[in-house]
């Protein structure tokens, strides 16, 4: 039996930690900041150049008015909008997830009680295509209008009736698709800017979440104080 | 299938699985001696790769697109509530996230770490005696494991001691010595490490519960509270309180995990083999059926590969090691209906609910600050330490503030107070305070097993290989549900004593049924279970299968019934008390070692 001996290291010498601490330099406490207006109020700034490349134009402009009105800017801070929700939305569906890689996608599939889950044959690229159509198709019968040109308490109806299950897709329940655009709109306010959304570390910063920063060895017992450090990202970003 | 296959170099000991079990029992059959051969289907993995700074610091990678889990593309369960059902696939993770690849579950765990309450290893005879029989529910299948906590003692302490666990004894060898769980039986010694510190919504907790009247203390944690270096000379450094436990490999070296605690030294080991990327089919028997004579793998290049092999285990977690035993016929399968048959029978989960409790908006709870095995509990409403007597249901639940780090994508999902909507900006003022001002307290019942809650083969859906899925056939009971509630009501005196702003009590309600869509926990148990009596266990007190006496079984599968506790400290225990038993009697007389 082998035993004992520094060469079985969980930590990896001393490299390991000043790799981290050299990382770590220079992060040191930049207040969150951003564009707050006269008001109080972020600007729903206009999303960065960007060409989509798994959505159509018709699709994008869906995804840019639902995106906007399910996480809005206003003082609590920014929208979906000012931190590229969409854009990280189209980087995802180049990515296997989109395709459905992790999930079991095997015939026959059997519709059933809610409670023992989804049941479509549709990956998440698949949801989008027929969600968004049949999105548009809704706002096109009862407004003569595609979706973003409605007036935003009209899209917020509409979503709600999407979300409520109330409307159908063909074969796609409007709640599936409701909600997987609703987990990724989140996903892409809240993770690491590396993904394409979250620009600037504001959804990070509105919520006070420090992001990478993954050491609170002083500040566990530093009880109910207001944590002084800002969000960093994966790539040292800071906010 | 096996004939034109490739059949390898016979070995000593097949493991199949690369998880806390699979590791614990090959470094102990290298340690006697033999040679060993661990198949694991996933990856090789390791800290160093997986849990690399800051790359491993991902949200969306490691708890929404679940990269070190398993892959459900080729192969997962179906689930149904009742046996009039159609079981349907589990086709998106959610309820449960079990491992896959080196470390298996093991890598991503939290690291509470628990040794399993006296009365709960012997509750069928612990109910009559204070209860009599009768108090036992129809159709509920309370069983004794078949062996005790002062057996089992020695093979806690040893994983404690290998995982480096921070904690706080009350009694060591009889003599209160600390501040620990009142309820906890004594121990032969201290935990390895100091217990952790407690962050600041479990510091509230513990002042609320002791005013209450209740006995916090602090949970034992395999996240080391200083550097430690365990009996097989591996480190361990620090935790930083990084919040990144449950779903991630630790960056800094300090969840125990089979990947730092165990493998190091095993991979070094010249009797050991380890080899990534095959996936066991079935376990060979010879022709008289009593005899296992080897596992069929599917290789990395999807050869099919017999390895043949003088015993095996299986450690491929509670509900695969069933599955790989009915694809096997290795013990009778369980039948419901004529209630016949162990495999497959008393499948049990964790029967846990949280409840929120929002603080003055002054006050930050910091939620992200955490280790997944850190926290505070009381136990004064679990296992037998209080009457059930005059409340008429079974089992009972730890309370805790086990704050493991919530990270700012699951906190959108949460979003604010029950009524909130999921979007637009009330979501997210609601979301917001409720991030920054609120703390979780979790009653994290026990289940226990039913008649009609079982493991079989779905007759439908297969997996990549051909195979038929493991069907799941799950509900929540009247009893369990009526343990939770009232648990849960003590939480509401808590969280008074907190000086809640308000106060979310969550209970399991009756006739709603199991949600697949919902974590829960991976706290599966059950399906394969350990006993004294063949005809109500799959194997005998020492985890050997009843029926193939070279086949050992090792996982929660073999828990007659659930418990408050998490597993993994009793799945650890009961590798080091069944490889003992291996080591001291069977490898010099291999048979049954009990009759
Ligand atoms: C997020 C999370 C948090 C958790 N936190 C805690 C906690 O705080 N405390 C606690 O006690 N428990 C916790 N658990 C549960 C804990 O992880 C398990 O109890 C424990 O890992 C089980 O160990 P095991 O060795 O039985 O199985 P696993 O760790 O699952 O290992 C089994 C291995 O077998 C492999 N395998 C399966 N089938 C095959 C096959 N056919 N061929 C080859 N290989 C196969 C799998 O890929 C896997 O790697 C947690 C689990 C999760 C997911
Ligand atoms: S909280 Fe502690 S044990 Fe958990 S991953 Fe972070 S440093 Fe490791």
């Amino acid at each position: 039996m082998v035993s004992g001996g520094r060469q079985f290291l969980g930590i990896n010498g001393s490299g390991f930690i000043s790799s981290r601490r050299r990382f770590m330099q220079g992060l040191a406490g930049v207040a969150a900041c951003g564009t707050v207006s006269a008001s109080g109020t972020w600007a729903a700034a206009p999303p960065k150049a960007y060409t989509p490349v798994f959505f159509n134009a018709a699709e994008w402009n869906f995804l840019l008015a639902a995106c906007d009105r399910l996480i809005p800017a206003d003082a609590n801070g920014p929208g979906a909008l000012a931190l590229d929700v969409p854009r990280f939305i189209d980087q995802q569906m180049t990515t296997p997830y989109a395709q459905g890689a992790q999930w079991y996608m095997a015939a026959p599939f059997v519709q059933g009680p809610d409670n023992l889950g989804y049941q479509l044959p549709y990956p998440p690229c698949d949801l989008y295509r027929h969600g968004i159509a049949g999105m548009n198709a809704h706002a096109a019968t009862r407004h003569a209008r595609p979706f973003a040109a409605l007036a935003p308490d009209v899209q917020d109806d509409l979503l709600r009736a999407a979300e409520g299950g109330k409307l159908v897709f063909g074969d796609v329940p409007s709640a599936a698709f409701f909600d997987q655009l609703l987990a990724n709109v989140m996903e892409g306010a809240f993770s690491d800017p590396i993904h394409g959304g979250n620009t600037g570390l504001g959804g990070w910063a509105m919520l006070g979440f420090p992001g990478a920063r993954a050491d609170f060895m002083d500040w566990v017992d530093r009880y109910g104080a207001h944590y002084p450090l800002g969000s960093v990202s994966i790539t040292g970003e800071t906010a | 299938m096996s004939d034109d296959s490739r059949r390898l170099k016979p070995v000593d000991v097949v493991v199949v699985g690369g998880g806390w079990a699979g590791s614990i029992m090959a470094k102990e059959m290298t340690e006697a001696g033999r040679t060993v051969v661990m198949l694991e289907r996933g990856p090789d993995r390791s800290t160093a790769g997986e849990g690399a700074y800051p790359a491993s610091i991902d949200e969306l990678e490691g708890n929404f697109r679940y990269k070190l889990f398993q892959d459900l593309s080729k192969n997962t369960v179906t689930i149904r509530n009742n046996a009039s059902q159609t079981a349907l696939p589990y086709r998106r993770m959610a309820a449960f996230l079990p491992g896959e690849g080196v470390g298996g579950a093991g890598l991503h765990w939290s690291g509470v770490h628990f040794r399993m309450p006296p009365d709960d290893l012997r509750l069928r005879s612990r109910v009559i005696e204070k209860y009599g029989a009768k108090f036992i529910p129809e159709g509920m299948n309370l069983q004794d494991y078949g062996v005790t906590y002062e057996e089992l003692e020695p093979f806690f302490d040893k994983a404690e001691k290998v995982f480096g666990t921070s904690g706080e004894a009350y009694k060591v060898n009889g003599q209160v010595v600390g501040q620990g769980n009142v309820f906890a039986p004594s121990r032969s010694d201290h935990f390895p490490l100091p217990p952790l510190k407690d962050v600041y919504t479990a510091h509230l907790f513990r002042k609320a519960a002791e005013e209450v009247g209740f006995h916090p203390y602090s949970l034992p944690a395999a996240n080391a509270s200083q550097q430690y270096t365990n009996p097989y000379g591996v480190q361990m450094g620090p935790c930083n309180f990084c919040g990144y436990c449950s779903g991630y490999a630790c960056y800094m070296y300090s969840k125990a995990s089979p990947n730092v605690n165990i493998l190091p030294v095993l991979r070094r080991h010249p009797l050991f083999e380890l080899r990534a990327n095959c996936h066991v089919l079935r376990v060979e028997r010879d022709s008289t059926g009593t005899r296992a004579t080897g596992v069929t793998y599917t290789d990395a290049d999807g050869k099919v590969v017999t390895q043949p092999a003088e015993m095996v285990i299986l450690t491929a977690f509670q509900f695969h090691n069933v599955r790989l035993m009915l694809l096997s016929g290795i013990g009778k399968p369980y039948d419901p209906v004529r209630n016949e048959g162990v495999v497959g029978r008393n499948f049990v989960y964790q029967n846990v609910t949280t409840s929120v409790v929002w603080l003055d908006p002054k006050v930050e709870t910091n939620q992200y600050i955490g280790a997944g095995g850190g926290g505070v509990a009381f136990d004064d409403f679990n296992s037998e330490n209080f009457d059930h007597g005059p409340l008429g249901f079974v089992g009972g639940s730890p309370v805790w503030v086990n704050q493991a780090g919530v990270k700012a994508i699951a906190a959108a999902h949460s979003g604010g107070p029950p009524g909130t909507p999921r979007w637009g900006s009330a979501w997210k003022a609601g979301m917001i305070d409720t991030y920054r001002h609120s703390l979780r307290i979790d009653a994290h019942g026990a289940n226990m097993a039913y008649r009609d809650v079982y493991l079989d083969l779905d007759p439908t859906w297969k997996d990549a290989y051909g195979q038929p899925l493991l069907r799941m056939t799950f509900d929540w009971k009247d009893n369990d549900i009526r343990m939770n509630r009232y648990v849960v009501d003590k939480i509401g005196n808590v969280a008074k004593a907190m000086g809640a702003r308000n106060v979310h009590l969550t209970r399991r309600e009756f006739g709603k049924p199991f949600d697949t869509r919902q974590y829960q926990t991976t706290h599966l148990g059950g399906g394969a279970v350990m006993g004294t009596d063949p005809q109500t266990s799959a194997l005998n007190r020492y985890m050997q299968s009843w029926d193939v006496h070279n086949v050992f079984v090792i996982g929660a599968n073999a828990f007659p019934q659930g418990t408050g506790y998490n597993p993994t400290g009793m799945v650890a225990a009961l590798a080091y008390w069944a490889a003992h038993h291996i080591r001291t009697t069977y490898l010099a007389h291999p048979g049954p070692l009990a009759g």
